[in-house]
């Protein structure tokens, strides 16, 4: 019975199979079956015969704006996050050891605690009259009008921003701290300025964080699905609101739902392809 | 345009905190305003508790405050169960499609919840016939709370040294008695940090139980989303205190138990 002769290997398959099983039943299984459903035709909801036609359809105009607008509010949540992440992930990583881990758990809790009633906060602040409101007006901004960013694309960007900005914080903040700050004390020996330092140095060296991070982001802010509902109005409808309008409102289209589904698991596999890419290049270098 | 070290760093802890600024503001909000006596506008009136006694009263959101522990429990056992099983597996595992399954476990982390929430839900209806409320929620939330777990207990046994599952073997103990004498005092911190982990994802999560749930079980986040919904009471600014509150105080505990380390201050 003892371990000491058998092989490492086959004691370690034993132990996979329950959670590999589990997860191939509950995870495997359902995208399974998006992607079969996604093939079906059209029907009230579903026909079971094979066609691809959701794929095609996907290519309507309706549709493509839905996408549009789905990449353009991603991308440009995934640049604000970028921009807002990094100088914040940086600032972490060069603390001593004891505040960093503090810094650091204080970025995590929002992303792990409830993002809908963090959302509601928003919703409160942007609303005419709300927090912002007044704020402006007792600044004399405004021109006494009331505030109108609730429920437009701005808020939903501001929303995905909030939303996701650990998601690009973490990855970042493991890059810069495994850095090598000599190397920037280096280049400013050798008389570069601070944005040659930036730029030549500090961003090429950290680039598999950033790809992670905005991949992460990109990702996660393309299925939004909460945050569009509560900040957007009826014109700020993202991919995430598609899928779920085709499987849950009247008129149901359960194929349509699912090529939009499995459109964002190409776009997922498509981002991390890249990612790991621009993660392996600089190990080249 | 040269930048001085000093001034980089100047704005460089502005930012940051700026960034913090923005994390922290709708927390800020919802306390504060949760404690204020004014009903309509974001004008503070007077502290008041009022809002934390509508609470105490209210049916709806004890039942649907049930409802999530039962659910975020179940979860919580299951994923602790399988994700560890699954962590001590892919350490030892040898053989050439170790990295596929590794895949497995990490990517429900991944995946956009949309997709996930809406597959399973196609799942239950057409293929495995689970009731839609507290079981299927139950099972829908272990499938992320197995990856969560998976990757803090992993992250935890990187430092393990297996010489001393080896001598205990060696000294004649069955693989069994190994696991709960040797392994599981030395990784019990990373276990019950990840199950917290999985718990709190399990009680805070509404897209995955919207989709998934049946007509009339809610758990807290959807009853707070059908709130939303329906307009202004001072009850959720309450309400999302507590849950903030509750939150916070379980992941700082996971994180200090993730932190803990894995030789010193533990007896085996």
């Amino acid at each position: 019975m003892s371990g000491h002769g058998s092989k490492p290997g086959t004691r370690a398959v034993g132990v996979l199979v329950p959670p590999a099983a589990w997860l191939t039943l509950l995870f495997l299984g359902p995208l399974g079956v998006i992607a079969l459903i996604s093939l079906m035709m059209p029907g009230a909801p579903v026909e079971w015969t094979i066609d691809g036609s959701a794929y095609q359809r996907l290519l309507d105009p309706i549709y493509l704006g839905v996408l549009w607008r789905s990449l353009s509010l991603a991308v440009m949540a995934t640049v604000l996050c970028l921009v807002l992440g990094y100088p914040l992930a940086y600032y972490i990583a060069r603390r001593p050891p004891r505040f960093r881990r503090v810094l650091f758990f204080l970025v995590l809790v929002p992303l792990w605690t409830n993002s809908l009633v963090l959302i509601y906060g928003w919703m409160v602040m942007l609303r005419p009259n709300g927090a912002f409101d007044q704020l402006l007006q007792g600044l004399g901004f405004g021109g006494g009008e009331p505030l109108t960013i609730l429920y437009t694309p701005a808020a939903v960007i501001l929303g995905l921003v909030y939303w996701y900005l650990p998601f690009m914080v973490y990855p970042l903040y493991a890059s810069i701290e495994k850095l090598d700050f000599r190397l920037l004390e280096a280049a400013r020996d050798l008389g570069a300025g601070g944005l040659a330092v930036l730029v030549r140095v500090l961003l090429p060296l950290t680039l598999p964080g950033i790809a992670t991070g905005c991949l992460l982001v990109f990702v996660e802010a393309l299925g939004a699905f909460v945050v569009p509902d509560l900040l957007g109005g009826a014109k700020s409808m993202m991919l995430g609101n598609l899928v779920q309008q085709r499987f849950l409102s009247v008129p149901q289209d359960w194929p349509m739902g699912a090529a939009a589904a499995m459109l964002m698991l190409a776009l997922l596999l498509v981002g991390m392809l890249w990612a790991s890419r621009v993660g392996g290049l600089r190990r080249g270098a | 345009m040269a930048l001085d070290a000093r001034a980089a760093s100047r704005w460089l802890r502005l930012a940051s905190w700026l960034a913090f600024g923005f994390l922290y503001l709708p927390v800020a909000v919802l306390v504060i305003f949760s404690f204020s006596a004014s009903r309509y506008s974001m004008v503070w009136s007077g502290f008041t508790l009022q809002w934390y006694a509508a609470l105490a009263d209210n049916a709806r959101v004890l039942s649907a405050l049930m409802n999530s522990l039962i659910v975020a429990g179940g979860a919580m056992l299951i994923s602790a169960v399988l994700g560890t099983a699954a962590a001590l597996g892919l350490r030892r595992a040898r053989f050439s499609g170790r990295g596929v399954l590794a895949a497995l476990f990490y990517a429900p982390v991944v995946i956009p919840e949309i997709v996930l929430a809406i597959g399973l839900l196609m799942f239950f209806v057409l293929v495995m016939p689970v009731p839609l409320g507290l079981p299927s929620i139950t099972l829908a939330h272990s499938v992320f709370g197995v990856a969560y777990v998976t990757i803090v207990v992993s992250a935890r046994l990187e430092g393990f040294d297996a010489q001393l599952e080896e001598a205990a073997a060696d000294l004649g103990a069955t693989p069994w008695r190994v696991f709960l004498r040797v392994t599981l005092p030395l990784i019990w911190p990373g276990v019950l940090g990840g199950a917290l982990l999985a718990f709190t994802l399990s009680f805070d999560d509404f897209v995955i139980s919207y989709f998934v749930t049946g007509p009339g079980t809610a758990t807290l986040p959807l009853v707070i989303y059908s709130m939303v919904k329906r307009g202004v009471t001072p009850e959720i600014n309450a309400l999302a205190t507590l849950i903030l509150l509750v939150s916070f105080a379980i992941l700082a505990l996971s994180i200090w138990l993730q932190g803990r380390n894995i030789t010193a201050g533990e007896k085996v």
